[in-house]
């Protein structure tokens, strides 16, 4: 469908003409901009010279072999990484060094982790509760009400007096985004928020995550759910060895990929 | 032997055994409060962000850990009172009884630091990643998130570290305590030579009867309290 001389720049153009299914809002002005992001991991360099603008209301699918860096750009993204050399810039400001300032700006950006992280010795409500309470000063009755309202919304409602132990793992990812909502944020960060879970897991959280990205939420998400990306994303990211290969649109990436190392992962993961 | 236990007794109630015991459980107790709030404030030194910060809780624990109870608590007297005239209380029991709290106090302060950072250490590192995710600085982070997991994580050593705390307590002797146990047991043998085990006894099984509640304690509080992951 993708017509074959289109280049990565118009991806935006031949995403009128994609599945309807697709985020239909137009994008808005840059939100998260990483200009010549280098990173080492001792000898490793784990990110090479990364240059990625996500626009406001944008949803982004960072795919890539393992190892291939997707996950720190992600985690650099808060700053949970630090960066060697280049800059990023989250709503145009630059990221802060530790401090004050850094907490301001990570409350304004969601996390989602691949391994939940509820807060192990609180319960549902609480772990929803306590950003909005304890960062942005809210009263404790108006947190508890919007907690159990965004619980409600992601199906865990029933749920909110049990301990994160209690609930499976599907049910603790979809807590873990509405904590991250909670602190109504500009822009969420995904990383493998399905890898650790069963099978029959994966969909209850894709779903969540697909209605977030169909009300106009700016998302990055650093997935092997090819579904989700043909589902909800505006533009597929294709990582290996720490570059970024290739920026397309996902139904365009999947069935055409340009470059020999897109099309030997995708031969990997698709014959299964 | 009878006769033996029943003078061994007598003896006892003469010398006030059980005030003895009451002041090294207040020594204890103080010093427990006062090293548990350093510990936990070195503690949270060593896992801080600061790198000088992280180096002066190292050094503190390095120093005092190393460096043996009775020379410390020798110093609190001789060297704070006598040569720096350090006075906590007008009255020189009052006075010595503060200044040995503070020795036993500086001294497991570093033993509870390790053993609030070994439980730290069962906080997986991602609950530390949340709490600064959703803009929770260092300080409320440990508060909130990993300081209430590591305390759980942390009873049975610091169980151990307040059992420790209980006996060394009689080392206040070397800071001119003395009315505690281990002065009174010296007085009562070299006054009663003849009834030497038994009053070695008598000490013995009462800081055993004080020791088992607190491993007890600890033991049940450590299961009962521990965070399910």
């Amino acid at each position: 469908m993708a017509d074959e001389t289109s280049s990565p720049s118009d991806a935006q153009s031949s995403a009128q003409d994609a599945p309807p299914s697709t985020a239909a809002q137009p994008l808005g002005e840059p939100l998260v901009e990483l200009r010549d992001v280098n990173k080492h991991f001792g000898d490793l360099h784990v990110l090479r010279d990364i240059n990625l603008t996500v626009r406001r209301g944008e949803v982004l699918v960072v795919i890539g072999p393992s190892g291939s860096g997707k996950s720190t750009l992600c985690r650099a993204i808060n700053r949970l990484e630090t960066i060697d050399s280049g800059e990023i810039l989250v709503d145009g400001e630059p990221l802060p060094q530790e401090g004050k300032a850094l907490a301001r700006l990570r409350s304004d950006v969601g996390m989602v982790f691949q391994s939940f992280n509820l807060f192990a010795h609180k319960t549902i409500l609480d772990n929803v509760t306590l950003g909005p309470v304890k960062v942005r000063r809210e009263k404790t009755k108006d947190a508890k009400e919007r907690a159990l309202a965004l619980l409600d919304r992601v199906g865990v409602g029933n749920q909110a007096h049990k301990m994160p132990a209690q609930l499976s793992g599907g049910q603790q990812q979809r807590v873990a985004i509405a904590r991250a909502l909670a602190m109504h944020p500009k822009v969420m960060l995904f990383d493998e928020p399905t890898s650790a879970l069963d099978p029959e897991m994966i969909n209850e959280v894709l779903d969540v995550m697909a209605a977030l990205a169909k009300e106009g939420m700016t998302m990055i998400v650093v997935t092997h759910e090819m579904g989700f990306a043909r589902r909800a994303a505006n533009r597929v990211v294709f990582m290996a060895d720490g570059q970024i290969v290739e920026e397309a649109h996902p139904e365009e990436f999947f069935t055409a990929p340009k470059s020999e190392r897109a099309k030997d992962f995708l031969s990997k993961i698709l014959t299964h | 032997m009878g006769d033996y236990l029943s003078q061994t007794w007598e003896l006892a109630r003469e010398y006030d055994v059980l005030g003895a015991f009451w002041v090294n459980i207040q020594l204890t107790f103080w010093a427990a409060i006062l090293s548990l709030v350093l510990g936990t404030a070195l503690a949270l030194m060593r896992i801080s962000p600061v790198p000088s910060l992280r180096w002066a809780g190292t050094a503190y624990v390095n120093v005092f850990r190393n460096t043996p109870l009775t020379i410390i608590m020798t110093f609190m007297v001789l060297g704070l009172w006598g040569q720096l005239q350090v006075t906590l209380a007008p009255d020189f029991a009052g006075n010595f009884f503060r200044l040995a709290v503070i020795g036993l106090a500086v001294y497991h302060a570093a033993f509870v630091c390790e053993s609030i950072r070994s439980g730290v250490n069962t906080v997986p590192i991602g609950q530390a990643e949340a709490a600064r995710a959703i803009g929770l600085p260092f300080l409320p982070a440990a508060r909130l998130i990993i300081l209430p997991q590591a305390f759980r994580g942390a009873i049975a050593p610091l169980g151990n570290t307040l059992i420790a705390l209980l006996k060394n307590s009689t080392v206040a002797a070397a800071a001119s305590v003395t009315t505690e146990t281990s002065s009174l047991m010296k007085t009562m043998i070299e006054f009663n030579s003849n009834y030497i085990y038994g009053i070695f006894l008598t000490f013995a099984i009462g800081y055993v009867i004080l020791v088992i509640p607190i491993g007890l304690l600890t033991t049940s509080l450590s299961t009962r309290l521990a965070v399910r992951r």
